[in-house]
């Protein structure tokens, strides 16, 4: 598709083409189409930060600043410190002063613990700055300026014990900050599942697996299998499978009785999924928030009260996560969803 | 309920959800112990007869043919009835679907492919697997951009109108989850392939070569070895690309898939396409890609999509998506209807280029037979094999081992948790086994 027979029937074109060799099949081959990108364009999308921190902007935010943003947009869905399982796997714990010292985040040789939080396996701060910028808070993303990320990642770090409470980092000490992260020696190349010569050319895939045919040596123990009680999570098996073929699927339910006619109203699902709300709840079950279904029990037939609610935010009355000041949210679509909850319990 | 006459019994519509399948269901839960421990033993006869479901006999005739129904006798409906076409409602179980507990929220999920109802390589666009990060959207086309920048003679911007002008070029390919059968790595955890390799798919790709766009912008490709590609969307999903393989022209910016637009859970208007990698990769309502000199370290590439080993080390950029397969029918959560003749039938697949060979074992892997492939075979693309069984009513374990063109051989289970362990989560390509139990049912296994 390089060829320089195509598009090119200028006489400079093919002068060009016949000496300019790998441009002219560039830009020269395909006249009229794409143009120079402007500075202020490329300023606008060109926000990534790499671990040698090309691309980060000038700036400073202190841990203090970092815990008053993290509050009001990061706990909701984090936890206060950053432990919170709610949601998203906790970004905090795990980490040690030794891990600081050595860079190798000693409890990933543990098996028994549980889980791996973001400081246990994040080796590059770079990544911590990009990604808050990039795509937090995750139903307002790139609303943080660049100052709130670097306090926000100032906060998160000093949950860490990376950073001390009086720290404020910028982008002249960063450095500091990436010479302590607890799992900076913590990751390695060599492998070979990256498809390019950079990081560990030649290298061999890690099982050598053998064709054997007959008689082959192998384990024939059923070493793992559904236990019984589990046989429905994925609800009934009958229903994921086609009504005809060579193989049905298996009833795992019992037969459903009869639905009852659905008197309730409607959900109205597109305002919810439009404001992000199902981002923390669900109709009939607790996520973060409370279950819709719950909040309609609770406030049957106060439809007022519950929109004051959504709008100007709620804590304490469900549990620990605060519900933020839902300040984007239109009148309309407060009113719409409260009317639908409030009259959710109706018999 | 109809009834047909034959060697191999055919079931009526429905009988699956008539009180037999209780019955059966409930012997194959009791038959469970006396079929595991001896699993290929001749002892296991005396269960086997519980696949014998009953069937009313023919008699005069199958009422399905002797009574003419509506759809022979009376009009049908017109065309146009519906200006995009839907599947027959008789269908409706052929559904993506999540897996219940994997994920807290719908916007940061997964919803899985049903492998178990699909034929063929192409997965119809409708049922291709989801992976949002952030929710997905349905961008306007005609407001969409794709800029080049980074290590280049001029940052360049591109509008659909223009990319679409350019010469196209149109591939089959794979792409899978880095993740897909990530569940099963210490034990058996979900029930069916639709959750055990579900976060697989394989379209026809249209679109341009992204060498082709790097060259209009006058990428400098000796300094720049690597590549960044960013969605536009609130996650905006960065991850580095090695410049060889863009160099190789495999690497596409697609707007087309399946002789359509792409799906909007897929990145309408516009996704990066790169073949053999995991599916993070392929970076959907792609805005822009930047040329540079050092990887990245995104957050899907220093946070997640790193695979824990056992020695405490994350391996860090594993992109490639090795030598795979897996027997789609019969599966776990199916229900063999009758002893006798079945097609054993599957997916196999390699991120290093074709599929060589495919072979099946109904023993557990003790003796292996080899598939039929089916054309096309297409590198890094997905291959149907078949392979012909006569059941017999006994236990069996099925299994299938694919061989790329490079010799790799897919692993077992235990070759691959000898060098990974079982906390990596990612690349997860073991063979995989399905239980057949004497009473037609198949479950989800996993060997010594």
């Amino acid at each position: 598709m390089f060829s320089c027979r195509d598009g090119l029937r200028a006489v400079a074109a093919a002068a060009l083409c016949a000496g300019l060799g790998a441009q002219a099949q560039g830009a020269g081959a395909y006249p009229g189409i794409g143009r120079d990108a402007t500075p202020k364009e490329v300023a606008a999308w060109d926000i990534d930060v790499r671990p040698d921190f090309q691309g980060l902007p000038a700036g400073s935010g202190s841990v203090q600043r970092g815990q008053d943003v993290w509050e009001a947009k990061c706990a909701s869905c984090h936890g206060v410190f950053g432990e919170s399982n709610e949601v998203f796997s906790p970004l905090v714990g795990g980490t040690t002063p030794e891990d600081i010292q050595t860079g190798r985040v000693a409890r990933l040789n543990d098996k028994g613990f549980p889980g791996r939080t973001t400081l246990m396996k994040v080796a590059t701060v770079s990544t911590l700055w990009d990604y808050i910028h990039r795509a937090m808070p995750w139903n307002q993303p790139k609303s943080l300026s660049s100052d709130d990320v670097y306090a926000v990642t100032a906060y998160l770090l000093n949950l860490g014990g990376i950073v001390p409470d009086d720290f404020t980092l910028s982008d002249r000490n960063i450095a500091e900050a990436q010479a302590r992260m607890p799992n900076r020696n913590g990751m390695t190349t060599r492998h070979a599942l990256w498809p390019g010569p950079e990081f560990a050319p030649g290298r061999k895939p890690d099982t050598a697996a053998k064709a054997c045919m007959h008689d082959c040596p192998v384990g024939l123990e059923v070493a793992s299998r559904l236990p019984d009680f589990a046989r429905n999570n994925h609800g009934n098996l009958a229903d994921q499978n086609r009504l005809v073929g060579a193989q049905h699927g298996v009833q795992t339910a019992p037969a459903a009785p009869a639905k009852p006619a659905d008197a309730k109203p409607q959900a109205p699902t597109a305002l919810l999924e439009k404001n992000a709300c199902t981002a923390c709840h669900a109709v009939d079950s607790k996520l973060v928030g409370p279950a819709f279904a719950d909040i309609g029990k609770k406030y049957a037939g106060r439809a007022d009260y519950i929109a004051g609610r959504i709008r100007a935010g709620s804590s304490g009355v469900w549990g620990s996560v605060a519900m933020p000041p839902q300040a984007s949210l239109s009148d309309g679509d407060a009113q719409a969803i409260a009317r639908w909850l409030a009259g959710m319990a109706k018999p | 309920m109809s009834t047909m006459a034959g060697r191999v019994r055919k079931a009526p519509e429905n009988f699956l959800q008539g009180e037999g399948v209780h019955t059966a269901a409930a012997q194959a839960r009791a038959g469970r112990r006396d079929f595991i421990r001896s699993a290929f033993a001749a002892a296991a006869s005396g269960v086997a007869a519980s696949a014998a479901l009953a069937q009313a006999p023919v008699g005069e005739g199958d009422p399905a043919i002797l009574k003419l129904p509506a759809h022979s006798t009376g009009l049908g409906q017109p065309v146009a009835t519906d200006g995009y076409g839907k599947p027959s409602r008789y269908e409706a179980n052929v559904q993506r679907r999540q897996s219940p507990g994997l994920t807290q929220t719908r916007q940061a999920s997964v919803s899985f492919a049903p492998l178990q109802s699909l034929f063929g390589i192409v997965t119809p666009s409708g049922l291709h697997f989801e992976r949002h990060h952030q929710g997905w959207w349905d961008i306007d086309p005609s407001q969409h951009r794709f800029m080049v920048n980074g290590l280049v003679k001029a940052a360049k911007v591109f509008t659909m109108d223009e990319l679409m002008r350019l010469p196209s070029v149109s591939r089959f390919h794979f792409i899978e989850c880095g993740a897909n059968t990530g569940m099963e790595w210490g034990n058996v955890a979900v029930p069916t392939v639709q959750y055990t390799h579900g976060m697989l798919s394989c379209s026809e790709f249209t679109g341009v070569p992204l060498i082709t766009l790097l060259e209009m912008a006058g990428a400098d490709l000796r300094k720049g070895r690597f590549a960044l590609a960013e969605g536009a969307d609130g996650s905006s999903m960065t991850r580095t690309i090695p410049m060889e393989l863009i160099e190789s022209g495999e690497v596409l910016v697609a707007y087309g898939q399946n002789g359509e637009m792409l799906r909007p859970e897929q990145g309408y208007p516009l996704r990066l396409v790169v073949p053999g990698v995991q599916g993070v990769s392929w970076v959907k309502y792609l805005r822009r890609v930047e040329v540079g000199d050092q990887p990245w370290a995104a957050k899907d590439e220093a946070v997640h999509y790193i695979d824990l080993m056992p020695d405490g080390l994350h391996r860090q950029y594993t992109s490639t998506q090795e030598c795979k397969s897996v027997v789609t029918t019969p599966s776990g959560g199916q229900m063999l209807l009758d002893q006798g003749f079945y097609n054993i039938t599957g997916l196999a697949w390699s991120g290093r280029g074709k599929v060589r060979r495919v072979d099946v074992s109904v023993d557990g892997g003790r003796n292996w037979r080899t598939a039929r492939l089916e054309s096309p075979v297409l590198s890094k693309c997905l291959t149907r094999f078949n392979i012909d069984w006569v059941w017999d009513g006994q236990p069996a374990i099925i299994q299938s081992r694919a061989m790329d063109e490079t010799g790799y051989v897919q692993p077992t289970y235990p070759q691959l948790r000898a060098v990974r362990g079982t906390r990596s989560i990612y690349h997860n390509n073991a063979i995989q086994s399905w239980a057949v139990q004497p009473s037609g049912e198949v479950a989800n296994v996993q060997l010594s």
